[in-house]
């Protein structure tokens, strides 16, 4: 039987940034992966955040393959037959390395897994991981294409879905409640087109959120990222919303209908579209963290939990890293001590705790109470588009105030709502 | 076009490498269960569907790999796993 010091299950940025943590330190590391190269089954919106990184394989970033440096930040509130945009754009969002960058997982994975096998990592790919291997109840090794794989410690990097650390008993299999889909498309457009009709300056990028009728009322919402010569154009619901939905809806008509819109349609016409794709997304934030370790084992990324929906910032990708390299530190430890035991692998939980994964999940784990609220899905966004077309709309009756207007649009009970709302708002 | 033939035009635009077995399948016995309806609104292919007989069925070619009807309807009405390894799809950009 094979032994390797460590078996790393996933070419994810955790599993990649785990092995390539490792292998720079001399440590033996195979990665498997099911597809057939890393990325292939991976899935973002999405953009990359680079400062929580500057501690995290920080001589890595400065040569990543990101499409898009984000400098626009845009909001859009739809409702049926209006919409209201804000957007912001930031001249500090573009000093180098740029706050945050638009990327695709193809080119991305593919990538740091380069780096991480120049250190020494092996990798297999086209390779399923079918269980673990356990031996007096500790994790021994894997169990991967028929074939038994032995290691001190394996790090499970499985993905939102996780089913290595179901079957090691730290997850139970995942509830509507607390997981969302997000569903996109990559379309393909010339650079210059891009740039002309987002208004961005060559290199630069825009990250596009929307909320309101896109979603007819569900947890979720849309979002437009814009790669070198792509768009990344999906949306995110709650699979429980999607479920139990009243009317019914099946997913794919709410992305058709949401391409449709007129704040959508020109930006993508002409474009071609090249992938669809989906992907788990837990949105319980510190709810769905899980203990992240066990005899023999250690989980990172989304496997674990790792995953944060503030409403304005969506995030996970930065956290896999952090807690790949966290996994791997705690290797490295471990092998010191020549103890795998769940007791020597907690040093990883407090890493953990001492960085902005878990600081930054538990200061936000209020966030998903808030979001709950069908309000925000639907109500808020149609009375911004009602508002406005009324102070807007010059009609053929004298024009009453501004503050008759407002007064009339929001009475008294609907503050009152507002303020309750506001006052969860705040816990954020 | 039809929802159907949209998503079909979707989906094959995706790379996918065929599999001689299912990777998802409904449990038998539980064709009718109501647990299986909500994998038809959610899953983002569009690949479950009912038939006249009241019946979930799903069409598994174009499956996205994401889990969402693993949660959506749950183990009991349905035996999930991934495709095994070099199968399926695979996303060139992601």
């Amino acid at each position: 039987m094979e032994k390797f010091e460590v078996v790393v299950v996933g070419a994810g940025l955790a599993g990649l940034s785990a092995a390539y943590t490792l292998a720079r330190d001399g440590i033996e590391v195979v990665v498997i992966e099911r597809g057939d190269y890393p990325g292939a089954k991976n899935v973002t919106g999405g953009r990359l955040y680079t400062q929580p990184l500057q501690d995290f394989l920080p001589e890595l970033w400065k040569e990543a393959p990101f499409e898009r440096a984000v400098t626009n930040e845009i909001v859009t509130l739809l409702s049926p037959d209006k919409s209201l945009t804000l957007r912001f754009r930031s001249d500090e969002f573009a000093r180098p390395p740029a706050h945050s960058y638009t990327v695709l997982r193809g080119t991305l994975d593919r990538w740091l897994a380069k780096k991480a096998e120049e250190k020494g990592t092996m990798l297999v790919a086209k390779n399923r991981v079918d269980d673990l291997l356990k031996r007096d109840g500790k994790v021994v090794g894997v169990l991967a294409g028929g074939e038994e794989l032995e290691a001190d410690v394996v790090i499970a990097c499985d993905g939102a879905l996780s089913l290595l650390a179901e079957k090691a008993g730290l997850k139970s299999p995942g509830a509507a409640q607390d997981y969302a889909v997000g569903f996109k498309e990559v379309i393909e457009m010339p650079s210059q087109a891009i740039e002309d009709r987002f208004a961005l300056k060559p290199g630069e990028g825009a990250a596009q959120l929307f909320l309101g009728d896109l979603t007819k009322g569900r947890f979720g919402g849309g979002f437009l990222y814009t790669n070198r010569s792509s768009l990344s154009l999906g949306l995110v619901i709650r699979i429980k919303d999607l479920a139990e939905g009243n009317p019914h809806i099946e997913a794919p008509q709410f992305l058709d209908e949401f391409k449709e819109r007129p704040e959508i349609a020109p930006l993508i016409a002409g474009g071609e579209m090249v992938e669809y794709s989906a992907h788990l997304i837990s949105e319980a934030g510190y709810a769905n963290f899980i203990r992240p370790y066990a005899d023999g084992l250690l989980v990172a990324g989304d496997a674990a939990g790792f995953s944060l929906n503030v409403g304005l910032t969506v995030r996970g990708m930065e956290f896999a890293v952090a807690s790949g390299v966290l996994a791997a530190q705690t290797v490295k430890q471990a092998r010191d001590k020549k103890d795998f035991s769940a007791t020597s692998l907690s040093a990883y939980q407090r890493m953990l705790e001492d960085s902005f994964v878990l600081k930054d999940l538990k200061t936000f784990q209020h966030a998903p109470a808030f979001l709950n609220n069908p309000r925000l899905f639907q109500h808020y966004p149609q009375m911004a588009g009602d508002l406005l077309q009324s102070l807007f709309t010059v009609g053929s009756r004298p024009k009453q105030k501004f503050s008759t207007t407002i007064r009339e649009k929001i009475t008294w009970s609907e503050a009152w709502e507002i303020l309750k709302d506001l006052r969860k708002g705040l816990k954020i | 076009m039809s929802p159907t033939s949209t998503m079909k035009g979707k989906l094959g635009k995706n790379v996918f490498k065929p599999s001689k077995e299912r990777h998802i399948s409904i449990r038998p016995g539980f064709e009718k269960d109501p647990r299986l309806k909500a994998a038809i609104y959610a899953c983002p292919a569009g690949l479950y569907s009912e038939n006249s007989k009241g019946e979930v069925e799903l069409d598994i070619d174009g499956c996205l790999e994401c889990g969402t009807c693993r949660i959506a309807c749950g183990t009991e009405v349905l035996d999930w796993n991934y495709p095994i390894g070099g199968v399926g799809v695979q996303f060139r950009f992601g």
